[in-house]
């Protein structure tokens, strides 16, 4: 396993409000990995600092052993695209518009608009499904054709990181599982993919490390299979559970009791 | 990246753009913007922009023919045109009513800009320089330099600049509590307002009795009387900081999409916000600094530009141009209204601005 971004002795906190404390963390490149636990254990945190929205306080975050803090902004967001749990649209805005967005890093005073960004951001609208409502102002759609406008924004970004706060919240049972394989298909390409996801099944089912945090730590990390057991979803969730293997894909399926 | 390397992703890219006529070309044909072709690349310009850049420009020409025209007599439109190619030389018309017309344009479209600015900063269609006391805390830099310090022109300017930044420190020290809220600010801004000008008002009250009767033509914001000579350092100012900011226009854009994806598309965002800052009060102190404090364009030209050009956001193009249409066309009510005196182009400005505010004020009242 090879790692190209991680997080070393890191303390996150904002202003006297400490988070974690000398977390550590290695993204396997490549691989899928899915970050669970209960609300406030740190999750959103953890992004936020691998994306450089909240310095560390102690520690580094790196990027193949640089710290993402040396990197110009742009170069950086060439690098990690980042899906906030709470993204804002600007009024009045088509979805085409803000997937055009996510071409940003990309562009420069010199370097205008070019073949490559209108293909990306078309590209980006096929993958995520949001082509037929391409002309619509983002305000007027649902909350999951939104949430998917904005999966969109963050692939026509084109970056090899993908790092997705929650990005099934809002989507019906059908989207769920489709961002989610479109996700591991992006992963077979050889894009590095790291999600909050707050259904474990899903996470076991799809990920191909699974980081179980809670209170600011990380209470443990593997393959679902190795670390996924009622001891663990007990620990973390203060939920006592029966561990069954997924009829479909054979990956742990915690059953509450 | 070698060159050979480059070579190849070059390739790579115009080879996938030609193979591919798949449904997603028709998707790349966008029928509300017009392709500029800059050296194989494109800039895209919206349809709505470009009609709205005509239409300003050919209201500015219209309003700035009447403005050169109007006065005790109408000029004719031949004297006019003479006058400005110099084939008949009129004082009147080159030397007075040109750069209070020029004048116009230019505060205006710098005002227009300042709101963008702080609209866009605050997120909020209230948040701007002249609701939350920037005008007059820079019209109280400007005050405490004539009357206390007897200063000339250009520390006047500096006194506006340093005023309008120290209220600004203070509007966003008041306001800060765990992040920042745009609502937040922009009702402790109108009460920094109020205070401050409260202080203007005692400001020229024990002031000597020239400078008061200089500052009170002034005080409620004024075109008039304006010539070449108090222009160009203003107009040099605004032409940079105009500049300066066209040319982060694009991250300005960027950030309305939420702190968190500024910063993950990479937008420099501290570094941006106090760029946006001082050049918002920097505009603002620069009209402040000449013309008094001239309220209401601010607040209002940025969302009327957004309305008219259709535009995502708040942008600032639209924003300068509607701005310089409507201290324009407020400096000629102004002239008018009472003819032969000449108000001051703030009194037509407040009293439209004052209602559009409480529209304004209904309407987030009512979204809450
Ligand atoms: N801007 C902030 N200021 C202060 N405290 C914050 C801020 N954002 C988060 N916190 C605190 O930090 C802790 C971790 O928050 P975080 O958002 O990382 O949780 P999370 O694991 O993503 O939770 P959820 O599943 O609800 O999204 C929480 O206790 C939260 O109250
Ligand atoms: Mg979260």
């Amino acid at each position: 396993m090879t790692t190209r971004l991680s997080a070393q002795d890191v303390t996150l906190s904002y202003g006297d409000r400490v988070v974690s404390t000398r977390l550590s963390l290695d993204v396997p490149d490549g691989a899928f990995t899915a970050v669970v636990g209960p609300n406030g254990c740190g999750k959103s945190t953890l992004l936020r600092a691998f994306v450089r929205l909240l310095k560390p306080g102690e520690g580094t975050v790196s990027l193949d052993s640089r710290s993402v803090s040396d990197l110009p902004a742009k170069a950086l967001a060439r690098e990690l695209a980042f899906l906030p749990q709470d993204p804002l649209a600007p009024e009045g805005i088509t979805v085409r518009q803000l997937v055009a967005r996510g071409r940003y890093p990309h562009q420069s005073l010199l370097a205008l608009w070019t073949t490559a960004d209108e293909q990306a951001v078309a590209e980006a609208m096929v993958t995520a499904e949001v082509e037929d409502f391409a002309d619509r102002p983002v305000a007027e759609l649902s909350g999951g054709q939104r949430q998917r406008v904005w999966v969109a924004m963050v692939l026509a970004q084109d970056t090899p990181y993908l790092l997705l706060d929650e990005p099934t919240s809002f989507l019906d049972i059908t989207h769920q599982y489709r961002l989610l394989a479109l996700l591991s298909r992006l992963r077979d390409e050889g894009r590095t993919v790291i999600a909050v996801l707050h259904d474990i099944n899903q996470a076991c089912r799809y990920a191909d490390h699974l980081v179980a945090m809670k209170e600011g730590r990380i209470a443990a990390e593997g393959t679902a299979a190795d670390v996924v057991d009622a001891a663990l979803i007990k620990d973390v969730f203060d939920l006592p559970s029966v561990i069954v293997a997924d009829p479909v894909s054979g990956t742990p399926m915690v059953v509450p009791e | 990246m070698t060159d050979t390397q480059r070579h190849d992703t070059q390739r790579q890219e115009t080879q996938r753009s030609d193979t591919r006529e798949t449904p997603e070309s028709t998707l790349l044909r966008r029928t509300s913007a017009v392709r500029v072709p800059v050296r194989g690349r494109a800039w895209f310009v919206e349809r709505r922009t470009i009609t709205l850049v005509v239409g300003c420009v050919v209201a500015m020409l219209a309003l700035g023919f009447v403005g050169l025209s109007y006065g005790t007599s109408w000029a004719t439109p031949g004297e006019v045109f003479g006058a400005l190619t110099g084939l008949e030389p009129s004082v009147v018309i080159a030397e007075w009513r040109a750069p209070r017309v020029v004048a116009g344009m230019l505060f205006g479209a710098a005002l227009g800009v300042a709101g963008a600015i702080f609209q866009n900063l605050t997120r909020n269609p209230m948040g701007s320089p002249d609701i939350i006391g920037l005008d007059a805390g820079a019209y109280t830099g400007a005050l405490l330099v004539m009357t206390v310090f007897a200063g000339a022109s250009t520390t006047v300017a500096f006194g506006a600049v340093a005023g309008g930044l120290v209220t600004a420190a203070l509007v966003y020290s008041l306001s800060r509590s765990n992040g920042l809220s745009g609502m937040r600010l922009v009702v402790i801004g109108i009460a920094v307002n109020a205070m401050v000008t409260a202080l203007n008002n005692w400001l020229v009250l024990r002031a000597e009795l020239e400078v008061a009767m200089a500052a009170v033509g002034w005080n409620s914001g004024s075109l008039n009387g304006i010539d070449w000579e108090d222009l160009l350092v203003p107009f040099t100012v605004i032409a940079l900081l105009l500049a300066v900011i066209g040319l982060r226009a694009s991250a300005l854009q960027q950030s309305a999409l939420g702190d968190s994806i500024a910063v993950s598309t990479g937008v420099p965002l501290e570094r941006q916000r106090l760029l946006m800052v001082l050049v918002g009060v920097g505009c603002t102190a620069t009209v402040t600094a000449v013309a008094g404090p001239v309220m209401f364009v601010a607040l209002a030209a940025p969302q009327i530009g957004r309305r008219l050009a259709k535009a995502p956001g708040v942008p600032l193009l639209p924003a300068a141009l509607t701005g310089a249409v409507l201290l324009q066309l407020a400096d000629l009510i102004a002239q008018m209204l009472l003819a032969p005196v000449s108000l001051p182009v703030g009194v037509v400005t407040t009293a439209i601005g004052g209602g559009y505010l409480i529209w304004l004020l209904a309407q987030e009242v009512r979204r809450r």
